[in-house]
C-alpha cells in the first residue's frame, strides 16, 4: 500500500502541492512520517523509510502508513505537520532537526495525536524525542581514517554547523589523533543537506587540499563517488553507500530506525505510548557500521573491532578527558567526560579541527 | 612546478558546476527570446537528467542518452506550450505547475534506478593534447558535453543575431501583434522556441545525471533551474553573458568551497551566500542602466497572444 505525497518545495515561490489522499476508514490506524529528503537518497531519509515499511510489516494491517518527503525545513513544515495531524493520523515521526519547532506547535493544537521528534532537544506531553548516538561509529570510523591517511588530513563535509554535526567531526578528530597525532581535520560547510552536486564539489575542494579520506554529513553518496574517482577514501553516511564506491568506502555508518518505529507504533496503538527522550546507540541497535573495505589491513579492522565493542559496553567513552578545545582551553579534564547535556548542545571545535567555526 | 598546478583542479570542477546552467540558460533564453517565461525549467532538467540516467543504464549508449534527454525536456516543454500557447493557461503559474510536475514524475520514474550508479561520460583524450601542462587538461580533456554547451552559446547567438529566422524570432518576441499582421506564425514560432528550451534544459539535466554526478537521485537538481532563470536577466538576454554568468555563478561557489577547506576566516553562511549576492548585485546595477534592459529584454515576454486581437 504505497502512499505517495509530494510536498515539493520552490526556491522562489512558496507554491507546494501536496495531494493528501486518505484512505477509507476502517479499523487500520494512520502513522504519519515527514521526511526532510526524497525517499530516494539513499541516506538518511532512505533509513526512515525503510523503518516505515519496517512497521508496516511488522504491524501489518492494523496500520496504514503515510509519508510526505522533500518537506522544506522551518514554517512549510508546520503546514504539512498539521495536515496529518487533521487527517487523524494516530502517531506521527517528524524525522529532522529543523521540524523542531513546528512539531511542538501543531502538537499543543492535537493533544490525542502523539508525535516523535528526531534529533530534537524539545519536549511534550504528547511529543517524544529520539536520536541516534551516531557519534559512536564516527569515533571507530576516526580510528580508521587516522591509521588509513597518507597525507594526515582528513576532508569532512559538513551540512550546517548544529551540535549533532559537530559533535561527529570532534568525535572523528578526537579518535583519529588517538591513533595518529598529526592529524588534520578540514571542514567544508556546504549548507544543504542534500544537494549532490555542491556535496560533491566540496569533496573535490578538500581532495585538491590534500584530503585523502572524505568523510560526510550529508545525505547525498555524490561525495563518495567523487572519492571513487580521486581514488581516495570515503565513509558512507546513513547507509550502505559500498556500490557508489566499491574501491573508496571504508565503511558506513548505517542508522537504524526499524526496531524502534515498531515499538513506538505499537505502543501508540495500545494505549501505552508515553513522552521519552531516548538517544541509542551501537547497544541499541540504532547506529551500525557496513562491513569493512577489505584494503583496510587486519590490524585496523581489529582496532575499529576493539573499539566498537569497547563503546557498546560502556567501557570506553568517545567523550573521555582530557582532551583540548580548538584554541587549547582544556575541555574535559583526565578521569572526567563529557554528559549528554553538554554533548547536545555543543558548539565548539576540538584540537585538530581546522577553521573557525561559523555561528 | 610553475604556481598554476594548484589553479587546475578548480577550473576543472568550476567547468562542472557551469554547464548545466550554460545549458538551461543559453535554452530558456531562445524561450524568453520568443516572448515566453517558462520558469519550468528545473522540472525539465530534472526529468532531463532522469531520462539520460535510465537510458545510460539500460543501453549503455551515452549519446542516446542525451538525445532522449534533450527529446523528453522538449517534450515537457511541449505541454507547457499547449497549457500556454495554445489553451492560453498563465505562463507563470504553468511553469511552477511544470516545475513541480517534472520534479514529481521524475521521482516516480526513476524510483527502480535510485542507488544504481553508472559509469561517467567519458572524457576527451587527444594523444598529446590533452596531456600538455596546465591547458591540455583544461581545453582538451573535457566531455564532450562541455564542448557543446560552448558551440550551443555560439550557435544560438549567431542565430539570434545573423539569421533572418532569428530576427522573426525575436520579432515574435518583442511585437507578436506586429509579427503576426505580416504573417508569421506567431504560436508555431513560440512552440518551437519553447521546445527548443526544454531540449536544452534536458540536457543541462543529462549533465548532472551523467557527468557532475553520475548516478540518479530525486530531486537532483537541487534549484539549479532557478539560477539558470536568474543569469539570463543577469545576461540582460545576451547569449554570451549567459556563459560568462555561468562561470562567474559556478566559480565564486567553487571558490568558496576552497576558501573554507583552506581555512579562510571567513563564515561560511557568507560565502555560500555570495553567487547569490553577486548576482543581486549585478542585476542592481545593470538595471539602473535602463536603456540596457530595453534594448535586450523581449518586449512581449509572459503577454498572452489573442491571434484574433
Amino acid at each position: 500500500m504505497k502512499l505517495k505525497m509530494i510536498a515539493s518545495m520552490l526556491g522562489t515561490a512558496a507554491v507546494a502541492g501536496t495531494m493528501l489522499v486518505s484512505g477509507v476508514a476502517s479499523a487500520e490506524e494512520k502513522v504519519g512520517f515527514v521526511y526532510v529528503g526524497p525517499v530516494g537518497d539513499h541516506g538518511w531519509t532512505y533509513r526512515h523509510d525503510l523503518g516505515r515499511q519496517a512497521v508496516e510489516k511488522a504491524l501489518g494491517d492494523k496500520v496504514k502508513t503515510t509519508f510526505v518527503e522533500s518537506v522544506k525545513e522551518g514554517p512549510d513544515s508546520e503546514r504539512v505537520i498539521r495536515q496529518l495531524a487533521a487527517d487523524g493520523h494516530k502517531i506521527i515521526y517528524t524525522t529532522s532537526f529543523g521540524f523542531m519547532n513546528p512539531t511542538l506547535k501543531v502538537a499543543k493544537q492535537f493533544p490525542n495525536v502523539k508525535f516523535e521528534h528526531a534529533t530534537g532537544y524539545k519536549r511534550g506531553e504528547n511529543v517524544s524525542t529520539y536520536s541516534a548516538r551516531f557519534y559512536e561509529g564516527r569515533y571507530v570510523v576516526g580510528k580508521i581514517a587516522g591509521k588509513m591517511t597518507k597525507t594526515n588530513i582528513i576532508g569532512y563535509v559538513g551540512s550546517f554547523p548544529i551540535p549533532e554535526v559537530i559533535r561527529g567531526i570532534n568525535a572523528v578528530a578526537l579518535a583519529a589523533k588517538s591513533v595518529n597525532p598529526n592529524i588534520q581535520i578540514k571542514v567544508t560547510w556546504v549548507n544543504t543537506w542534500y544537494d549532490p552536486g555542491k556535496e560533491g564539489d566540496a569533496a573535490k575542494a578538500l581532495i585538491d587540499q590534500g584530503a585523502d579520506i572524505i568523510l560526510q554529513h550529508t545525505d547525498s553518496p555524490a561525495p563518495l563517488q567523487v572519492a571513487e574517482s580521486r581514488g581516495v577514501w570515503a565513509v558512507g553516511q546513513a547507509s550502505d553507500m559500498g556500490h557508489f564506491a566499491p574501491k573508496a568506502q571504508l565503511t558506513a555508518i548505517i542508522d537504524n530506525w526499524d526496531g524502534y518505529y515498531v515499538e513506538r507504533t505499537k505502543a501508540a496503538l495500545d494505549g501505552t505510548w508515553k513522552s521519552q527522550d531516548i538517544w541509542g546507540g551501537f547497544k541499541s541497535g540504532m547506529v551500525q557500521l557496513a562491513p569493512y573495505n577489505s584494503a583496510i589491513p587486519a590490524d585496523v579492522v581489529k582496532l575499529a573491532e576493539e573499539t566498537r565493542a569497547a563503546i557498546t559496553d560502556g567501557s570506553l567513552k568517545p567523550f573521555a578527558g582530557p582532551f583540548n578545545k580548538q584554541d587549547g582551553s582544556e575541555a574535559v579534564a583526565a578521569g572526567s567526560e563529557l554528559d549528554d547535556g553538554v554533548l547536545l548542545g555543543m558548539d565548539w571545535y576540538v584540537e585538530g579541527v581546522q577553521g573557525k567555526l561559523p555561528k | 612546478m610553475n604556481g598554476f598546478e594548484w589553479f587546475i583542479p578548480v577550473i576543472l570542477t568550476v567547468i562542472t558546476a557551469a554547464t548545466p546552467l550554460v545549458f538551461a540558460g543559453i535554452g530558456e533564453l531562445v524561450t524568453e527570446k520568443s516572448g515566453v517565461l517558462n520558469l519550468g525549467i528545473e522540472g525539465m532538467m530534472i526529468v532531463g537528467a532522469v531520462a539520460a540516467f535510465i537510458t545510460a543504464t539500460l543501453t549503455g549508449n551515452y549519446l542516446l542518452a542525451v538525445v532522449v534527454a534533450a527529446l523528453s525536456g522538449a517534450f515537457m516543454a511541449f505541454l507547457f506550450g499547449i497549457l500556454t500557447l495554445s489553451l492560453m493557461a498563465n505562463q507563470v503559474a504553468t511553469g511552477l505547475a511544470l516545475t513541480l510536475f517534472g520534479i514529481g514524475l521524475s521521482a516516480l520514474i526513476g524510483q527502480d534506478f535510485v542507488g544504481e550508479p553508472v559509469q561517467a561520460i567519458a572524457k576527451l583524450n587527444i594523444g598529446g593534447l590533452s596531456d600538455l601542462p596546465v591547458i591540455g587538461p583544461i581545453l582538451f580533456g573535457q566531455d564532450p558535453l562541455v564542448y557543446l554547451s560552448f558551440l550551443m552559446v555560439f550557435l544560438v547567438s549567431w542565430f539570434l543575431f545573423k539569421t533572418k529566422a532569428g530576427l522573426i524570432l525575436r520579432a515574435v518576441g518583442d511585437s507578436h501583434d506586429a509579427a503576426h499582421s505580416i504573417g508569421y506564425s506567431v504560436i508555431g514560432i513560440r512552440y518551437a522556441a519553447v521546445m527548443f528550451g526544454g531540449a536544452m534544459s534536458g540536457i543541462g539535466g543529462a549533465y548532472l545525471s551523467l557527468a557532475y554526478t553520475p548516478m540518479w537521485a530525486e530531486n537532483m537538481t537541487a534549484g539549479r533551474g532557478w539560477i539558470a532563470l536568474a543569469l539570463i536577466v543577469f545576461a540582460t538576454w545576451k547569449p554570451g553573458l549567459v556563459l560568462v554568468g555561468a562561470y562567474m555563478f559556478g566559480g565564486i561557489t567553487i571558490l568558496q568551497l576552497h576558501a573554507q577547506a583552506a581555512g579562510l576566516d571567513i563564515p561560511s553562511q557568507i560565502l555560500s551566500m555570495l553567487p547569490y549576492l553577486a548576482t543581486i548585485v549585478v542585476l542592481v546595477v545593470i538595471s539602473k542602466d535602463e536603456s540596457r534592459i530595453r534594448k535586450h529584454a523581449p518586449a512581449c515576454i509572459g503577454k498572452i497572444f489573442h491571434p484574433a486581437a
